[in-house]
């Protein structure tokens, strides 16, 4: 038990000091993981704990990005600042979007959501309103800074946005560990039972979508922060599917999953390159041999703990 | 004082006549059976108690509360709780977490309180998870608390869905079948367990097949048929009632004993 944690408080002192180490492309490279595994974190929420297929993720992440570029620019919001401007404006879409969807179920639910990101995603094309810039987007966001020190090479983003993924995953773990994950899971087994336990079900889906999606929204701002640059392309079905897929080949309903679904569907195309042409064969592959082999995904969720408790008796455990 | 008063009730589907103009009070404190042939409009009934349907027609009062048009949930903080006539736990959840799902209810902590553990936060959780295995002893599936719910036997599954409903601090427990799948020894330390729930004030009402377990436990009964109601009283009149020989006990089994 002591050598495991030594040997993780080892790998994240490593990877901690990696930027050090590295190119700045393989720095953006780690950089672009954690802003995944940022958003992985938040979808896994609505898929992996309330078990709701939202396959229109990208819709939340623009809408905070937008958001970002938008104050930014016209009013020279510094954009860490935006941060929880940008979780607003996701969370409240998200809120509106979801409350007249949220009683479908499984497939009808994750197409309406594909629906909802392609309509973001147009909308944005369109120049709504005049002033998300159509095709080209918005350009000029201001880099960020924290405490007087401008953020702009890849190395210092490494540390701005893997700090937010630790706050992240802090945060996660305990919502996960509370009344609020439990009533997730609750309505992911069997939402009559939830009901009749006296959890508000549609209050709770709703909450998840909103929740995630203001994370989602803040994703969106530091994003923005580190392109200067967003368009609508960035927004795309791909990378709701990318976000998905993350979840389920990793382990949906678990931090560590996510996070090495992260690393893979993000990390290892950098690594393999070469082979750029075969990368979606290898990874149709993969999803197949994993809904074969391993249909919880790579690292399933651990069982909760509790204090207090003999361990289980008996066989029988997953 | 009657805590529960069903009025008029009646729901269809399509051409259906599923519960029929039903109407029954259940006094504080009492164990009331609900008794019929298969497809009487047992469940349904129950369904519509607890707000999983609505009702065509009738009116429902907990304690002289209406609750006909309340969602599930809220009718659930009312305290009034049920049990599944198909098992519905929480299978892949640990008996423990199925139980704190009743605990939820009585709880406020959102969201942003888990987030930052303040001190009401974790007290909360601790006093759940304490009255949680309180529960757990008292249906005697402490010992299993840390297992997956769907590995407990048929039997203990029953138990744990009580344990469940009991966690929500009912004041009426609706059981739907609450022997189905449990051998003689089981029936026989349900009844007990049934026994003592009202022993803690709760009133109980009960849909059961076995006519031993409803004979002992009942002190009023109530028959449908064809989803209507044929007949209500005591064990001793239901048992000589021809109606309901003849809708039930004469037809179905001879088991009443």
């Amino acid at each position: 038990m002591q050598r495991t944690s030594l040997i993780f408080i080892a790998l994240v002192a490593l990877f901690l000091l990696s930027p050090l180490l590295l190119n700045p492309y393989w720095v953006d490279v780690l950089n672009n993981v954690g802003l995944y595994a940022i958003l992985g974190l938040s979808l896994n929420l609505i898929v992996g704990h309330a078990g709701l297929f939202n396959l229109g993720h990208a819709a939340f992440y623009a809408v905070g990005a937008y958001t970002a570029a938008i104050l930014n620019t016209r009013f020279q919001i510094p954009v860490l600042w935006l941060l929880p401007i940008c979780a607003l404006s996701s969370g409240l879409f998200a809120g509106i979007i979801a409350r007249p969807i949220i009683h479908l179920r499984g497939d009808y639910l994750c197409i309406v959501t594909i629906g909802m990101g392609e309509i973001v995603r147009i909308a944005l094309l369109n120049n709504v309103f005049g002033i998300t810039g159509g095709v080209n987007g918005i350009f000029g966001i201001a880099r960020p800074s924290l405490f007087g020190i401008s953020i702009q090479t890849p190395h210092e983003f490494f540390y701005l946005i893997w700090g937010f993924v630790s706050l992240t995953i802090f945060l996660f773990h305990r919502l996960e560990n509370s009344r609020f994950g439990r009533a997730l899971n609750y309505l992911r087994e069997d939402e009559v039972a939830a009901e009749g336990s006296g959890v508000n079900v549609a209050h709770y889906k709703l909450a998840c979508f909103v929740l995630g999606a203001a994370w989602a929204g803040m994703a969106g701002d530091i994003f923005a922060a580190k392109m200067t640059i967003i368009s609508p392309e960035s927004f795309s079905f791909w990378e709701s599917v990318l976000m998905f897929t993350l979840i389920i080949l990793g382990g949906s309903g678990s931090i560590p999953g996510v996070m090495l679904g992260a690393f893979l569907i993000i990390g290892l195309p950098e690594v393999f390159r070469e082979f750029a042409n075969a990368r979606l064969l290898v990874f149709g592959a993969a999803m197949v041999a994993m809904m074969i082999f391993r249909t919880e995904g790579i690292l399933p969720p651990r069982p909760r703990t509790y204090p207090s408790i003999e361990p289980p008796s008996g066989e029988g455990r997953r | 004082m009657s805590i529960l008063s069903v009025t008029g009730l009646t729901k269809s589907f399509g051409g259906l006549m599923a519960v029929n103009d039903v109407s029954f009070d259940l006094a504080e404190g009492s164990i009331v059976g609900l008794i019929g042939p298969n497809g009487a409009g047992k469940t349904t009934v129950f369904n519509l108690i607890t707000g999983i349907y609505r009702p065509d027609k009738g009116d429902i009062r907990f304690t002289e509360t209406p609750i006909v048009r309340l969602p599930t949930h809220r009718i659930v903080s009312l305290g009034v709780a049920r049990t599944f006539q198909t098992i519905r736990l929480f299978q892949n959840l640990s008996v423990l977490e199925n139980v704190l799902s009743g605990c939820h209810c009585r709880m406020k902590a959102g969201p942003l309180r888990a987030m930052l553990r303040t001190p009401g936060q974790l007290r909360e959780e601790r006093r759940a998870l304490e009255r949680a295995l309180g529960l757990l002893g008292f249906v005697r599936l402490r010992h299993e608390a840390q297992q997956l719910a769907k590995n407990l036997s048929y039997g203990n599954q029953r138990l744990l869905e009580i344990a469940r409903g009991l966690a929500t601090e009912p004041r009426l427990l609706i059981l739907d079948e609450p022997s189905g799948g449990m051998n003689e020894q089981e029936t026989i330390d349900l009844i007990v367990l049934i026994g003592k729930l009202r022993g803690r004030g709760i009133t109980i009402l009960l849909i059961e097949h076995r006519m031993s377990l409803v004979m002992r436990l009942c002190e009023n009964i109530v028959v449908l048929d064809y989803g209507a109601k044929i007949a209500e009283g005591a064990p001793e009149e239901i048992k000589q009632d021809p109606r309901v020989i003849e809708a039930y006990l004469g037809t179905e089994e001879g088991e009443g004993e």
